[in-house]
């Protein structure tokens, strides 16, 4: 192996020796001075990971959390520089690390807390004007047929657990207060949208996500709401929509006569 | 071997004023746009605004258009050993196009390997062939970015038995053969010099200060080696040390007066502290050049 390759995997592994080829000007030992740098990797990765992640910290502690952490850093290092992204993996990781075996609600409430990076991150797209949306209701037989292209920063996360009651707990003035109010293996589903700088978690039904996660796969309308009622009674397709407009998640509308943004 | 750059005119693009600047954080946006503080310029780190859009590039927008940028990259890996990560360069393009800065910087070490990031700054060997690499690929990075750029002179923790040449030596063929300029980090020279047994002015005397465009001041953490010998870290997370102030200003009698930024990465104070600092270092600048502040543009 190279140099640099040497040195790349000594960074990671947890108690490797120092790398060959170092000196220092005083003749001390390099392994102290090397540290620095495995030091650096490490900490400045978990570091990013907390940044991401604080709901999920709060959850399990700080040394839970960053022992979890430098676990995942060197299982699954970042592949690009762009670190705000960093940790896709990372929920996944927490859903097979077994000393969290006792927190089944902890990867989802991880895939949220990433949702919500990603959602702060995304791209800005204008929503359709009140105009276009009045137009598409005036005829309403073109509505089924419509693909509706939903804003990049709109998220839908179904989950078996209480996530959003959890994160919202962590929100609160007295989170342990706020916490012991939550029956944590309650099912939930995410809506995160992005209005103006802020990201909003709210809760929604199943149907709902189920929805959104549809139209994200290019379901028409009609097909989406057939599903979605299939799957949950509750499901209203005609608050969904609302509650779109409302976000300004709307970015587009294909109707099957006339195409319009 | 010269790069196509090496023809590029010297100044196709504003250069930072001769004042001081402070590095842009998430914390400080809405402050910096409420009270427009008097700043030379800010100092972003590219990586963090490779997103698509959202609260980051709201504020940058308006910040940006309000003052001086100096977009500052430290996920290049100029010094790693295989090829430049072209889908980063592009990234790196559009940012520098749309934000059009009047300065873009890069580090004289390497932080990927083999696909993976590792996000610090690491050393590389002072040999031939490390030499070769970082032309090729500061050249490959000035014909992408249709600019020159600088490099900055890294500071360091261990030195590899490989180096045949000085790191002074090496950065200075860098800037011959390359055409880039120079960031001169007078923090990273006071670490790197402390850190091997080496004498700081010397350093700075044998560098090609006339590539210089930028200086970055910060500061470290004390540490000690294996033998109980001094070990300083590039923390960025302490006000600058009297220490560097002396070097500063010793540099800045070689140089003339030069963009200065104050670096602070962690444990980020309040605006006002920042500022303070970097009116101490408008305070030195000024002493040099009363007339610095007509540089800018």
């Amino acid at each position: 192996m190279s140099g640099p390759a040497v040195f790349a995997e000594a960074l990671l592994a947890p108690a490797a020796a120092c790398p060959p080829g170092l000196t220092t000007w005083n003749g001390s030992a390099p392994d102290k001075r090397f540290a620095v740098y495995r030091n650096n990797v490490i900490v400045g990765l978990v570091d990013a990971l907390a940044d991401s992640f604080p709901v999920t910290q709060a959850m399990v502690g700080e040394d839970f959390f960053r022992a979890m952490a430098r676990e995942f850093v060197r299982a699954q290092p970042p592949r690009s520089p762009v670190l705000a992204l960093y940790g896709d993996g990372f929920p996944g990781f927490i859903g097979n690390f077994p000393p969290a075996a006792g927190l089944p609600y902890l990867a989802d409430l991880a895939r949220l807390e990433y949702l919500r990076v990603r959602s702060w991150h995304a791209a800005d797209v204008d929503a359709v004007t009140s105009e276009r949306i009045a137009a598409v209701l005036a005829e309403p037989e073109g509505l089924p047929d419509s693909l509706l292209s939903l804003h990049p920063a709109l998220f839908a996360l179904p989950s078996e657990h209480a996530v959003v009651s959890l994160w919202a707990a962590h929100q609160a003035e007295s989170p342990a207060l706020a916490l012991a109010a939550v029956d944590p293996a309650r099912a939930e589903s995410a809506l995160l949208c992005r209005i103006g700088l802020e990201v909003e978690i709210r809760r929604v039904g199943h149907g709902t996500a189920l929805f959104i996660g549809l139209l994200q796969q290019a379901a028409t309308f009609a097909a989406a709401t057939a599903e979605s009622m299939a799957a949950d009674a509750d499901f209203d397709p005609v608050t969904t929509l609302a509650l779109l407009i409302r976000c300004g998640a709307i970015t587009g509308i294909t109707t099957p006569r006339r195409t319009d943004a | 071997m010269r790069s196509a750059t090496s023809r590029l005119p010297a100044r196709k693009h504003r250069s930072l004023p001769a004042r001081a600047g402070i590095g842009l954080k998430p914390e400080h946006f809405r402050d910096i746009l409420d009270t427009l503080p008097d700043i030379g310029f800010f100092e972003i780190h590219a990586e963090n605004y490779m997103v698509d859009g959202g609260p980051f590039h709201h504020y940058l927008t308006r910040i940006r258009e309000r003052y001086p940028l100096s977009i500052h990259g430290v996920g290049l890996s100029i010094g790693g050993e295989g090829p430049l990560d072209e889908a980063h360069l592009e990234r790196l393009a559009a940012l520098l196009d749309r934000y059009q800065p009047e300065s873009f910087s890069e580090h004289l070490a390497w932080s990927s390997h083999g696909g993976n990031f590792y996000s610090d700054l690491l050393p590389v060997a002072y040999d031939a062939a490390t030499l070769d690499r970082v032309c090729a690929h500061i050249g490959r990075v000035q014909d992408r970015l249709k600019r020159h750029m600088l490099l900055e002179n890294p500071a360091t923790y261990v030195e590899f038995a490989a180096s045949t040449l000085a790191e002074t030596d090496f950065i200075g063929e860098v800037v011959r053969r390359s055409g880039c300029g120079l960031l001169l980090d007078v923090n990273n020279v006071h670490i790197s010099c402390t850190n091997h047994g080496r004498n700081a002015r010397d350093y700075i005397g044998a560098l090609p200060l006339a590539a210089v465009a930028q200086i970055h001041l910060a500061g470290f953490a004390e540490d000690t080696d294996a033998a109980g010998a001094p070990l300083l870290i590039d923390s960025h997370g302490a006000p600058v040390a009297e220490v560097v102030w002396a070097l500063y200003c010793h540099a800045l009698d070689l140089t003339g007066p030069l963009p200065t930024l104050i670096e602070r990465d962690n444990d980020i104070p309040a605006l006002p502290v920042l500022l303070a600092e970097a009116r101490q270092a408008e305070r030195i600048l000024e002493r040099l050049l009363p007339a610095a502040r007509g540089v800018a543009a």
